[in-house]
């Protein structure tokens, strides 16, 4: 820690830094309007798969970088759960420099252009800007600062690639190509290790690619992140399900030093009511792997998909704000999000929410369903909803919705898909029988190294945390890469 | 990866392909299945691997012309490469010495039936096999299936080939001859609601291998999701086989239907097209 906050002290005075500074004053800088993110119309993109936010444009971005008065003591890093050196990129927008704004970000973070769209800013670094915390005023839009930077960098066609160490012919597997996978085998390409990431899919990206919709994480961002992983010599290997297409101990027999578990929390849950495997009533990871990944909105693909008039989406997390969104694109008149708790509650990012209002969706809030209804052919027609109350608060610190006895009503409904909560996937614990779980079927590791009960497999993301975030997933991976590092240089020894 | 090394027409519509894919060969054991996409905008969709060459790192997939993608499957020919091919998925047959063991196939699940005929007759057992199609030239695997089977008995909707009659008739006639321990009953899902009531009827544990709808085949959508003794379960990764008595069976035909009209259609759009 002594370390960080020195190195930040010198950075922050470097000549370039102090002379900006001085440039405006702070007063000034505190009385500018936080930019306002440019975004595709309502209408408009509603019938398209067009990415909402368009992005800042030069001018937005330096004028909102004019705004972060470069603290002393830069709160805002300690809300980045990769600490990424928020003032010194800010500073580099504002003053021109973007190439370099880039730069600073991908010391700490592999994917910024991902982050920059997904992450939930208004928790993590913006919650903690001096702007919120003191003057309380709009935070500094960090979050779209750092897509411009990220953005600007890849448009310009100047990307670098991070430079590489020489081979030191140790090969490592990575299982699972989710952020946290990426993350660990761009890491660790970077310390000379060979790297094979096995993906159980036709596609590379984890969630970023089969679950966030288009409109909000184009795949080409994503394709783009990849390729330079590609380029610092990381393989891939698709169609590949490790424990099921070869054993860990196949693996080790290949010369496989040692492993990263990024598999995920794949596994969608169901509430276990009454008629919920009606036709026309699918997880959202059904319907969203449908859409982004079989591309089945597209005329000339062959995966279909069922999305009618009157969609329902049970839940209130970014996945339920991805599938009703969707839902609206794909003609629905009615796209309803129906969430036990209240709007507040929500755990889905506030631009998400925003944006689903903006676009018709309806909030169906303090409720929950029951019971679904059914044609004589089977499919889903009607939903009986129970009406809830919030009590006391229960483990988590939210308050805990409890049923209305005798509210219950009936919704008409066409497809519903429900969105309420995954499980960590169970193939890796299932095929190694000696690695420890926790009773949620995670698996448990050192929580500074990520070192799991199997001294040679480290694991991260949404299989060590539960259903999670892109970047606590990005930074498992960067955690793991440095402690496995750490681990097989003491072995050597 | 993934390229055809042979291909043989068992009738028109039912075609046996042994395709490279040595890490699945090595690793497959009777009752897994793969997951397969032709081309870049094809679907995902499930086949049983109905044998595996270790040596010359191939697996056996049989595949009937159903739907779009079965079609673009079997048109495909030696030399050519199918786009994806993921496995071995799901939990493998256990196979166990129980003595006589009954193993029922209807369609083109006599496919799947022929490695675990085999894995059942390699474990010991005495192998009573029943395989049943509408007509002569839907019987396929007929001297593979004979090879492992110590009896074997042939039923055709129209009697054009075998006894004339149901794949149940055929097994009430083992039923009353032999001492079955256990029972396996793979093929369309109609057949296999009645083929499972009558083995409940004479009280034999009964195995059902199903073939629902899948899109990863590894637990991640719930598209293939059925109900087992009042529990959901995915059939990619809990199954595909159950115990037979146990599934429900009706829900299953509903939800198999729940893509039957895009389906007929993307099938007549993809005749169309062929022509
Ligand atoms: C629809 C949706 C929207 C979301 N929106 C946001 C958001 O806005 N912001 C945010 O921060 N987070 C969001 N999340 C959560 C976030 O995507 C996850 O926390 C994150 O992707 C977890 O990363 P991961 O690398 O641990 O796993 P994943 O991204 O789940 O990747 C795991 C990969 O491992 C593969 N795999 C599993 N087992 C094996 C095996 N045995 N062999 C080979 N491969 C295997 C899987 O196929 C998968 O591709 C969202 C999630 C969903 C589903
Ligand atoms: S806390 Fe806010 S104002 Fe201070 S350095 Fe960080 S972003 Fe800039
Ligand atoms: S096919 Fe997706 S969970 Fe079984």
């Amino acid at each position: 820690m002594e370390n960080r906050s020195e190195s930040l002290k010198t950075e922050r005075n470097e000549a370039w830094r102090s002379d900006l500074r001085k440039n405006i004053k702070a007063k000034d800088r505190t009385s500018l309007i936080r930019a306002k993110m440019n975004e595709v119309d309502a209408n408009v993109r509603i019938k398209s798969y067009v990415e909402v936010n368009s992005g800042l444009t030069v001018e937005q971005a330096q004028q909102e970088a004019a705004r972060c008065i470069d603290c002393a003591n830069p709160t805002c890093i300690n809300g980045c759960p990769v600490e990424i050196n928020i003032p010194k990129f800010v500073k580099r927008i504002e003053q021109g420099e973007f190439l370099e704004a880039a730069r600073v970000l991908k010391e700490t973070s592999t994917l910024p252009a991902v982050c920059g769209r997904v992450c939930p800013q208004e928790k993590q670094c913006e919650a903690n800007c001096f702007y919120t915390q003191k003057l309380k005023k709009e935070p500094v839009a960090i979050g779209y600062l750092e897509r411009f930077a990220a953005d600007y960098e890849r448009e310009s066609g100047q990307m670098s690639v991070p430079e590489t160490a020489t081979s030191n012919n140790i090969k490592i597997g990575v299982i699972g190509s989710g952020p946290a996978g990426l993350t660990f085998a761009g890491e660790m390409a970077k310390k000379g290790y060979s790297i094979t990431v096995f993906e159980a899919l036709h596609e590379i990206g984890g969630v970023l690619k089969y679950g966030i919709p288009e409109f909000r994480l184009p795949n080409d961002i994503v394709d783009v992140e990849i390729d330079n992983l590609r380029k610092m010599g990381v393989q891939f290997e698709t169609n590949f399900v490790v424990g099921k297409t070869v054993s860990f101990d196949d693996l080790k027999e290949e010369g496989y030093k040692a492993f990263f578990a990024g598999s995920g929390a794949g596994l969608p849950r169901f509430m276990g009511i009454p008629g919920e495997n009606y036709i026309g009533i699918q997880s959202s990871n059904e319907y969203l792997t449908r859409i982004n990944l079989m591309h089945a909105a597209e005329q000339d693909t062959d995966t279909p998909v069922v999305s009618g008039k009157n969609v329902m989406v049970i839940g209130g997390g970014n996945t339920a704000m991805d599938s009703v969104r969707t839902a609206k694109r794909l003609g629905a008149d009615r796209a309803m999000i129906v969430y036990r708790r209240g709007m507040d509650e929500m755990p889905a990012r506030k631009e998400e929410i925003h944006h689903a209002i903006e676009e018709g969706v309806e909030f169906i809030t303090l409720a929950n369903p029951i019971e679904y209804f059914a044609d004589e052919k089977g499919r889903v027609n009607k939903v009986k909803i129970q009406k809830m109350e919030l009590g006391e608060p229960d483990a988590s610190g939210r308050r805990r919705p409890v049923a209305i006895e005798g509210s219950e009503y009936l919704i008409e409904v066409s497809t519903v898909v429900v969105s309420v909560g995954v499980s960590p996937n169970p193939l890796i614990p299932d095929s190694l029988p000696e690695l420890t779980t926790t009773k949620w079927g995670t698996i448990e590791v050192n929580e500074d190294t990520l070192q799991s009960s199997i001294n040679t497999v480290f694991a991260g993301g949404d299989i060590v945390r539960g259903g999670a975030t892109v970047i606590l997933a990005m930074g498992d991976g960067r955690r793991a890469a440095q402690s496995m590092d750490n681990f097989l240089k003491k072995n050597e020894q | 990866m993934y390229k055809i090394i042979e291909k043989t027409f068992f009738s028109e519509n039912v075609v046996k392909f042994e395709i490279e894919a040595p890490r699945i060969a090595k690793a497959r054991r009777a009752g897994h299945f793969v997951i397969v996409k032709i081309g870049k905008k094809g679907e995902r969709f499930p086949l049983t691997i109905a044998g595996a060459d270790r040596v010359k790192g191939t697996i056996t997939l049989v595949v009937q012309k159903v739907g779009v993608s079965s079609r673009k499957l079997t048109a495909l020919n030696v030399g050519d490469h199918i786009t994806d091919l993921v496995g071995p998925l799901g939990q493998a047959t256990h196979i166990d010495n129980k003595g006589t063991v009954l193993a029922c196939g209807g369609g083109v699940g006599v496919a799947p039936l022929l490695p675990i005929v085999e894995a059942y007759k390699k474990a010991g057992n005495r192998v009573v096999t029943v395989i049943a199609a509408r007509n002569k030239d839907l019987i396929i695997l007929e001297d593979q299936i004979r090879e492992y089977s110590d009896k074997l008995v042939i039923m055709t909707d129209d009697g054009s080939y075998g006894q004339k009659g149901l794949i149940t008739d055929g097994m009430e006639q083992i039923i009353k001859d032999e001492d079955i321990a256990e029972a396996m009953i793979i093929g369309p899902a109609v057949m296999m609601k009645f083929a499972s009531l009558t083995t409940k009827k004479h009280n034999i544990p009964t195995l059902a291998s199903l073939n629902t709808i899948m899109v990863d085949g590894t637990g991640m959508c719930g598209a293939c999701r059925i109900t087992v003794a009042g529990k959901t379960k995915f059939v990619c990764v809990d199954g595909p086989e159950f115990n037979a008595h146990d599934v429900d069976f009706d829900e299953m035909l509903l939800r198999l239907g729940g893509y039957k009209e895009i389906e007929k259609e993307a099938e007549t759009d993809y005749l169309k097209q062929c022509e």
